[in-house]
């Protein structure tokens, strides 16, 4: 194959020496897997600052990192609401109100916690749909690893799919968690080093901030919208024909601000775990809070390069040469390439190495944190739960193990289903959506109030899911071209303005009836649990004194640091207004 | 934990930026004209990761010492 980027000698030797540290780690760290919690759950022993690197590096894999680019061109800096109202409102609720029930009921696993605190169908329910969607999305990883590396450097499918595979299975089989937690934080440096330069010479390119919005009003006019559409967050969302996003306030804020976001930062057992790896009560609520300081400030570094990549292209196609062009697909452009052209574009060998480098990291840190996501559900949550219920601890440091290579041989297997039927991975990505968009109601409910049942939450996370494949299929973006984007259900009752719109409503409304359901059900059944076993899992059965945070001076307490973050964030969505 | 994770970011970066330090000196300015605006990216950006690695490491050893220091 053709390669697009031309990949130098010092280039291959940067990747080398990275994979030669990531290895190392591992090697360095496997006297240190004693039994299954030094394996699984890092013997709560990491401190608060490598865990929040972790935490925000577990949700930074090269996808994300390459579809913020993408929305970047596409929609501007309205992308950062991702960010600055779809992050961090959560992770602050995740550090200050929920960590106390998460570390403090040393549940080892988030469907651990829903097991102590409703009952094991609905643990169930929770561990099943994570094991497989983790497994899933490393698989997604992996493929689309191959599948870029093949496009940019010509390696093959096969030998991107090998070497991927082997080293993430090497570092995790050797050193765990803490391995996949370490790698993870040496990623976050690869990303910040290989994309800051970046960033600084296409700002340098298009004139500055001031050039490029001046530039992006261009943009923005030429395809029929306010001139500052493109460099302004909240102004044009009064209605979504006002922004290319195709959103209105209400859905993004209740939609993506709360139900989604929420549902992902608070209850997705991948990034809680690295909370609850530290080392420390005060260590793991601060966990998030440290992640929510460079997450505020990711859109800078993923999405501006994004804005710079679609000024450009618009100049070139408005005749200027020798400068930087996305290329075409069907009509359109393709910008799901747009980071690593504009790595290829701005880096000479060298730089380009670190880049591209920075980009597999954060690949591989994608399966990673999956894996050693699914080796503690499965281990935890499945295995011991369901096969083997009282066998010695070294029995289960082996199962965890075993199911490292068997996670990888399955991510595999997904990877080259990905590879063949590719319409398989949006109907899975879909199913996933559906089980997701409820979730946080039952948690919200189970930690702030005593009285609901596990048949209460079981059977509104039922509903709720159910609600959000009943939405979507009698729903259409407008312009949709497949069933997979709504409508299957033969009617349709609404068309939203896009597919973003009917993501966030399909979230409302799930949420909205597992709210419902849950508090229905949990009224008309009782409670198998006593107020002795709620102790720990529920506010108002939890003594709110805590020693270690009393001891602490103020200003190094979780709250006034939350607090801070947040005021962090609503500064940045006013300068940005 | 018997890590300080700041010893591998550090040699890392101590590694890789000098390679692109040695690289800048010694590779054709034409192909930072031709990417990087005229700016030997390699050569100034590899100075700042040099610099970040000794930071990362003095770090660890500074909490090493301390470490011994109490036992």
């Amino acid at each position: 194959m053709q390669s697009v980027i031309h990949f130098g000698r010092i280039d291959y030797l940067i990747v080398c020496i990275y994979f030669a540290f990531v290895l190392g780690i591992g090697w360095v760290l496997r006297r240190a897997m004693k039994g299954s919690g030094d394996f699984l759950l890092s013997a709560h022993s990491i401190p608060g600052w490598v865990a929040g690197l972790a935490f925000l590096s577990a949700n930074l894999g090269a996808q994300e990192v390459m579809g913020m680019g993408a929305q970047g061109a596409k929609y501007g800096i309205m992308t950062s609401h991702f960010y600055w109202i779809g992050a961090i409102p959560a992770m602050v609720f995740l550090g200050v109100f929920m960590m106390p029930f998460y570390y403090g009921s040393k549940a080892r696993s988030v469907p651990e916690y829903l097991k102590l605190r409703f009952d094991e169908k609905t643990r169930g329910f929770n561990a099943v749909s994570f094991a497989v969607m983790t497994i899933f999305s490393s698989g997604i990883s992996m493929y689309a690893m191959a599948k870029l590396m093949g496009l940019l450097l010509g390696w093959s499918f096969e030998g991107s799919i090998a070497i991927s595979a082997l080293i993430v299975l090497v570092y995790i089989f050797l050193g765990g968690l803490t391995s996949a937690i370490y790698n993870e934080v040496l990623q976050f440096f690869m990303i910040v080093f290989g994309f800051a330069p970046l960033v600084f010479l296409g700002l340098r390119d298009v004139g500055g901030w001031s050039g490029l919005k001046a530039k992006l009003a261009d943009v923005a006019v030429s395809q029929h919208f306010a001139p500052g559409a493109w460099s302004e967050a909240w102004s044009h969302i009064g209605s979504p024909s006002q922004n290319p996003m195709g959103v209105e306030w209400f859905g993004l804020v209740m939609g993506l601000g709360f139900v989604l976001s929420f549902g992902y930062w608070c209850t997705d057992f991948l990034v809680v775990q690295r909370a609850l790896a530290a080392n420390s009560m005060t260590a793991a609520r601060r966990t998030p809070l440290i992640a929510a300081v460079p997450k505020m400030l990711l859109p800078f570094l993923v999405i501006l390069p994004g804005m710079i990549a679609i000024v450009l292209t618009y100049q070139a196609s408005k005749g200027a040469t020798g400068g930087f062009a996305l290329p075409p697909k069907n009509g359109a452009y393709d910008y799901d390439l747009v980071v690593p052209y504009m790595l290829g574009h701005y880096f000479p060998t060298g730089m380009l190495g670190l880049g591209m480098t920075a980009l597999m990291a954060s690949f591989m840190s994608g399966m990673a944190g999956n894996v050693t996501a699914f080796n503690t559900v499965w281990t935890y949550d499945i295995y011991q739960s369901y096969f083997a219920r009282e066998k010695p601890d070294s029995h289960y440091l082996l199962v965890a193990r075993l199911a490292t290579v068997f996670g990888i041989a399955l991510s595999i297997a997904t990877a080259y289903l990905a590879a063949a039927y590719n319409n398989i991975m949006d109907v899975l990505q879909l199913v996933f959506a559906f089980v997701n968009a409820p979730l946080f109601a039952t948690f919200l409910l189970g930690m702030f109030w005593k009285r609901a049942t596990g048949h209460g939450a079981f059977w509104g996370l039922v509903l709720g899911t159910a609600t959000a494949a009943l939405h979507h299929g009698i729903t259409q973006p407008m312009g949709a071209t497949s069933l997979v984007m709504g409508g299957w259900l033969g009617t349709i009752a609404h068309v939203y303005p896009s597919s973003m719109a009917q993501n966030f409503w399909t979230a409302i409304f799930a949420w909205s009836v597992c709210f419902g359901a849950t508090v229905a059900i949990s009224l008309a059944t009782r409670s198998q649990k006593t107020d002795e076993q709620l102790r720990g899992l529920v506010w108002s059965m939890t003594p709110h004194r805590d020693s270690e945070e009393a001891a602490l001076p103020a200003w190094k307490r979780v709250a006034p640091f939350g607090a801070l973050v947040v005021a962090l964030a609503l500064l940045l969505n006013l300068v940005f207004w | 934990m018997n890590l300080d994770i700041r010893y591998p970011i550090g040699y890392l970066f101590l590694v890789v930026g000098a390679i692109l330090v040695a690289y800048g000196l010694a590779s054709d300015p034409a192909i930072y004209a031709r990417h990087s605006l005229g700016l030997n990216i390699n050569l100034w950006w590899g100075a700042i990761q040099v610099a970040f690695g000794a930071v990362m490491v003095a770090l660890a050893r500074r909490a090493a010492s301390k470490r011994a220091g109490r036992d």
